[in-house]
């Protein structure tokens, strides 16, 4: 057990919850949703701890509809080569969303960013949260869901009908279109989106 | 990330009191406050790709021009999203290894490796010896195909016609082992969950020995042609510069992060395989620059050839396959004509191994990076959740960082020196 | 959205000048006759011409794009099939090499690439996931990119082998000579209808229909 999780208990006391061994050895603590920047922002900067490479933010619904949807941090210390993995549980059922580690490690951009695309989960504080490995407009919802079938919801030809209709340079970022200062040439529709505020919302939400 | 300081809340309209997109002040290198040249004019958004012959793969760069300067690049991924780790929750786990074949399809057999490393670590299980340095073999041969893919795409990229040509040349030979080996040039699936596809044959080992004389010749030529080449030294140093704690902030892996300076290699830091018994150095950079990677990379074939020479003097003899009826498949004579052999078979084939409950995770040094497989099991034959820690797709979130301020010319040079390869990227 | 996009004049040979001989060759959606012997003497020529200067449009995406590489590189050399340069702008390029898997996020870009190529135009579909969706047979991956863009060449394999793909363009030269300018709806451009889509949608869902091994693996326990 990696010495780390007492040295939490002691300083967050129950916002630290169980701690398991993975079958690779390492460790499992799963900390409170709400105390989660808190307590990375200790892992990261205090010296004893120094958990300064994170090394990958997943996702994790498990098919038994009982058992939580876990946001999995695994975080390592280059200098003490230690590793820890975070676990923040959420109910799959209620609303997905989390504090976002983006300004502790810069790597977790993009990664917040995929486990928004593919389960949904939102992370409060990400400074782009947009969908990056599906377009923008994908209205089929959220991939890697347990609730979502392998094929897609919808037809393959209503897939196909999707994907030829949503013009990629129709869906620039609000960042991309302040610099083409394209903003009055957007068409209603899209100034309505962006108006409403397309970051972290799907249309199909409203 | 671009030194802009905007925080963008989620569902706040992104518009000001006059109904304008709320603009943020940018500041580039070069055009700060008091020190922008006089000419007028806008910015420039062009959009690179994702047809492009220079975006190595299906890549969309939204780039910010000011005159000939990259003020800012926003990349686009996800033009290859393949639904892989989707698909993996629905398929037994030596029914994944094709799979991890064409995520990073320019190392097929790391990656093979790397997925088997997960899941028999996941099942509690050893590898025999023999199977053990066959597959730092397979990881070594997979370095240096995808370093020689590097090197070739990015001299073409940068002008340079003819080290792609040796370089595919070279990589010609791998295939020709690997297709020896396995039936396979590229999709090769060697590795099995306890062990291998198959044993090599008896012509591998000259083959690849052969291989490991003769290639030095062909890097030698490479660095004579390019390191000391006024034009590639002038188009590569001082380009695309990662400071230390920028990388390691930026959570980059492999190459990228040896090139700032950080000496983390997974084969050192958490040896597999029994790569601590392996004589080998790993290069560190100390400018971060494109210079610095593609020496990097250079020295990293020269050690891998190394590291192969080695692994051929001691492979041993021995079974490749662990032990155990319940993970490996009985021959096939044994499983035609032995019921317990066929019934060992058929459960496998029908209802697949099935995986304790619990969760593994084994980092592998790619050739791009750490490339980690994180299986979550239910106790099934179907893995809960199939994660592959991408280094390309981490490494590609850094460029943003590293070309703003540079010419759009070096952004090419920037974009070849990550070292991408879209399967991986966008799974 | 509602109204036709894509829609492409037809190319409508009416006079050619031979040796100084105006030939009038009339118009018509039929299929004529039999040519005369000016005629497929020309066909003859202007088949061998464009069938042995392909400009390919590599289109690569996966793994297949670096078997086409490979393929261009120097020992399997496609350049001696007349595939010299390789066109990346669709201005330039003959024919559309779609090598690799068309996730549904690409789908209108190859759409667009291939709108924006001039006619006489091909496209080979090279390897099993650009023919019918390969392994990939999930939400992301477009099932076959003849749902997408017209095939004109099928180059099975995950990857095909450089062999194989240079057996498709041989095929494809194959099939560039036996076509005629006598025959113009030959070189027709299909528009996409007015839902945005090549083919009728119930004909989409039949091919792209899970077959094979596929049909079994769709469950998750």
């Amino acid at each position: 057990m990696n010495p780390s999780v007492d040295a939490l208990r002691t300083t967050f006391g129950d916002a630290i919850g169980r701690a398991e061994a993975a079958r690779d050895g390492e460790t499992i603590a799963f900390v409170r949703p709400d105390r989660l920047t808190d307590v990375m922002r200790w892992l990261r900067d205090t010296p004893g701890q120094a958990y300064d490479y994170l090394v990958d933010v997943t996702a994790v619904e498990y098919r038994d509809r009982e058992r939580a949807l876990e946001v999995v941090y695994f975080l390592r210390s280059l200098e003490r080569h230690a590793d820890l993995r975070v676990k923040v549980e959420l109910d799959p059922r209620g609303e997905l969303a989390v504090d976002s580690v983006t300004p502790l490690w810069a790597g977790a951009n993009w990664l917040e960013r995929e486990v928004y695309d593919m389960f949904g989960v939102t992370f409060r504080g990400h400074p782009d949260l947009r969908r990056i490995l599906m377009w923008e407009t994908y209205a089929e919802g959220y991939p890697l869901r347990k609730d979502f079938p392998l094929r897609g919801r919808f037809s393959r030809a209503e897939q196909v009908r999707q994907a030829l209709n949503a013009n990629p340079e129709a869906h620039y970022s609000l960042e991309e279109l302040s610099i083409a200062e394209a903003f009055d040439e957007v068409p209603a529709e899209m100034r309505e989106r962006l108006r409403r505020g397309e970051r972290g919302k799907l249309p199909f939400d409203e | 990330m671009s030194k802009r300081t905007v925080e963008l809340e989620l569902a706040t309209p992104g518009l000001d009191a006059r109904g304008q997109p709320a603009r943020v002040p940018l500041v580039a290198r070069g055009l700060e406050p008091g020190n922008e040249p006089d000419l007028g004019g806008e910015h420039l958004l062009i959009n690179l790709g994702p047809q492009h012959p220079a975006t190595h793969g299906v890549l969309r760069l939204v780039v910010e021009l000011d005159g000939e300067m990259v003020v800012r690049v926003i990349p686009h991924v996800g033009y290859l999203h393949s639904g892989f780790e989707k698909l993996g929750e629905y398929r037994h786990y030596n029914q994944i290894i094709p799979l991890t074949d064409r995520t990073d399809y320019l190392s097929p057999m790391a990656n093979n490796v790397g997925l088997a490393l997960a899941a028999e670590q996941l099942m509690g299980i050893e590898i025999t010896p023999r199977c053990q340095v066959l597959r730092v073999i397979a990881c070594e041969m997979s370095r240096i195909i995808s370093h020689m893919v590097w090197l070739g795409t990015t001299s073409i990229d940068l002008g340079a016609f003819t080290p792609f040509l040796w370089a595919f040349q070279e990589r010609e030979r791998i295939y020709d082992l690997q297709e020896m080996w396995t039936g396979a040039r590229l999709t090769t699936s060697v590795t099995r969950v306890g062990g291998l596809m198959a044993d090599v044959p008896d012509a591998f080992v000259p083959g690849l020995r052969h291989f490991t004389n003769t290639f030095p010749n062909t890097l030698a030529e490479i660095d004579r042609v390019l390191t000391r080449n006024a034009v590639w030294a002038g188009r590569t140093q001082g380009i695309g510069v990662m400071t230390k704690a920028e990388a390691i902030t930026y959570s980059l892996s492999g190459p990228m992060l040896r090139a700032s300076g950080v000496p983390y290699d997974v084969r050192k830091d958490k040896p597999y395989l029994g790569y601590e018994t392996y004589d080998f150095e790993v290069p560190i950079g100390e400018h971060g620059d494109v210079y610095d990677r593609y020496l990097l990379r250079l020295e990293e074939c020269h050690q891998s050839n190394r590291i192969l020479r080695q692994a051929l003097d001691r492979l041993p003899d021995g079974p490749i396959n662990v032990d155990d009826p319940r993970v490996i498949l009985p021959s096939k004579s044994r499983a035609m004509s032995d019921m317990e052999a066929m019934i060992f078979h058929f459960k496998q084939v029908m209802e697949g191994v099935k995986a304790p409950v619990g969760e593994a995770y084994v980092g592998i040094e790619n050739p791009k990076g750490e490339l980690g497989n994180y299986l979550v099991s239910d106790g099934t034959a179907k893995p809960v959740r199939w994660r592959i820690r991408p280094p390309s797709f981490i490494n590609l979130s850094a460029l943003p960082k590293m070309a703003e301020g540079h010419l759009l010319s070096d952004l090419i040079a920037i974009n070849a020196s990550v070292d991408i390869v879209m399967g991986e990227v966008d799974r | 959205m509602e109204e036709l996009r894509y829609v492409f004049p037809q190319r409508r040979p009416s006079t050619y000048f031979l040796n100084g001989v105006t030939v009038v060759k009339r118009v018509s959606k039929e299929i004529s006759g039999s040519p005369n012997w000016l005629v497929t003497k020309f066909d003859e020529l202007v088949n061998w011409a464009r069938a042995n200067s392909l400009w390919p449009m590599p289109f690569g995406t996966a793994c297949c794009a670096i078997e086409f590489m490979a393929t261009a590189a120097s020992r399997y050399d496609f350049a001696r099939f007349g595939m010299e340069r390789q066109a990346f702008s669709p201005r330039q390029a003959d024919v559309l090499i779609c090598a690799g898997r068309l996730p549904f996020k690409l789908a209108p870009v190859i759409r667009r690439v291939y709108d924006q190529m001039p006619q006489p135009k091909w496209v080979i579909s090279m390897g099993a996931c650009a023919s019918t969706g390969g392994i990939f047979d999930n939400y992301a991956m477009v099932q076959g990119i003849d749902t997408v863009v017209p095939v004109d060449v099928y180059v099975p394999g995950c990857p095909p082998r450089p062999e194989g793909l240079l057996y498709g363009v041989l095929m494809l030269h194959k099939k560039i000579k036996g076509e005629s300018l006598a025959l113009p709806a030959l070189r027709d451009e299909q528009p996409l209808d007015a839902k945005g889509l090549r083919m009728p949608p119930d004909e989409i869902d039949e091919i792209s229909e899970p077959f094979g091994n596929s049909v079994h693996q769709f469950r998750s326990s």
